[in-house]
């Protein structure tokens, strides 16, 4: 897992949109990278659906929510409006896992992410991170609370 | 914006919804959520009290608002549990007219509970439920609590 105090590793993938998006993109705003292992998971989907509902709290605290995923963002695009979120969702499909695996939070035995929160500050610095016991477990949102206070 | 960082699942006080007496258990539940109704009639039949809390996921079910808010302005004229009875016997009729019907056949006055089903503070008390809930970390539903200890939540594959 990376280590709070590192430079974030930047990157750049498509949204569920197809539009790239890169973490530069949010440079002077923080960030909460989600590394999710699949959509129409069932505890993913409870993640972020949970995660949504305190998108408002965390906005207030300048803070942006994105998910990233091994899939790709047509599935992304399915997901998001099954659930009814507007989180964005960055598919990280090819090389499949790529920035999962900067990260430190690739599991390799099972082709997917890990269940991590990546906190990333508005200079790019990793500043919070959290990687779940595993992948069928997800922090509640007031575990991104403690780390904001 | 309230304070959302952890904190322990607030005590039953005077103004939580409870049925039953003594020791009891806290469920912090969505009236949208299939897993919640299918829950609720056993956690509903067992001895003991059970106090309810509001933890509606609206992304997920967009009539749990409404369906939330709806409970809550039944309570106002004494009929909470059994407006959350129907709303969990009955998941396929949830629109206004069907809000209506399950009001006038608990015999509720249907004004008021328009009005009070609107009103800010109904909206206030279910999200402080809800923010007690996040605080506590609840992170599906239904998510229950015994002498504030989690005890149960829905098993899940990843």
């Amino acid at each position: 897992m990376i280590a709070a105090g590192t430079p974030a590793p930047d990157f750049t993938l498509r949204d569920q949109d197809g539009e790239k998006v890169s973490l530069g993109d949010y440079r002077g705003r923080k960030v909460l990278l989600v590394f999710y292992p699949q959509d129409f998971s069932p505890v993913c989907g409870d993640q972020l659906s949970i995660y949504q509902e305190v998108k408002p709290d965390l906005t207030a605290k300048g803070v942006e929510l994105v998910g990233i995923s091994i899939d790709h963002s047509w599935a992304h695009k399915a997901f998001q409006e099954k659930l009814g979120i507007d989180t964005t969702l960055l598919a990280d499909f090819h090389p499949k896992g790529e920035v999962a695996q900067a990260y430190g939070s690739y599991l390799e035995q099972f082709g997917i992410a890990n269940r991590t929160l990546v906190l990333v500050d508005e200079d790019g610095t990793v500043a919070w991170t959290y990687e779940s016991p595993n992948p069928g477990e997800f922090p509640g949102a007031n575990v991104i609370f403690d780390a904001l206070a | 914006m309230a304070d959302l960082s952890s904190a322990p699942v607030p005590p039953v006080g005077p103004e939580d919804h409870v049925r039953g007496e003594g020791k009891g258990l806290i469920v912090y539940a969505d009236l949208g959520c299939p897993h919640c109704a299918a829950a609720w009639a056993e956690m509903a039949a067992r001895p003991g009290a059970i106090a309810f809390r509001h933890f509606p996921v609206t992304s997920k079910h967009p009539r749990s608002a409404a369906l939330h808010a709806a409970a809550e302005a039944a309570g106002r004229q004494g009929c909470f549990f059994a407006m959350v009875d129907s709303l969990y016997a009955d998941r396929g009729r949830v629109d206004d007219p069907h809000l209506w019907e399950r009001a006038q056949s608990l015999g509720l006055d249907l004004e008021r509970f328009e009005r009070d089903r609107r009103e800010a503070s109904v909206a206030a008390r279910v999200r402080r439920d809800f923010q007690s809930g996040i605080r506590a970390g609840v992170a599906g539903t239904p998510a229950v609590f015994d002498a504030c200890t989690l005890v149960a939540v829905r098993e899940r594959e990843f």
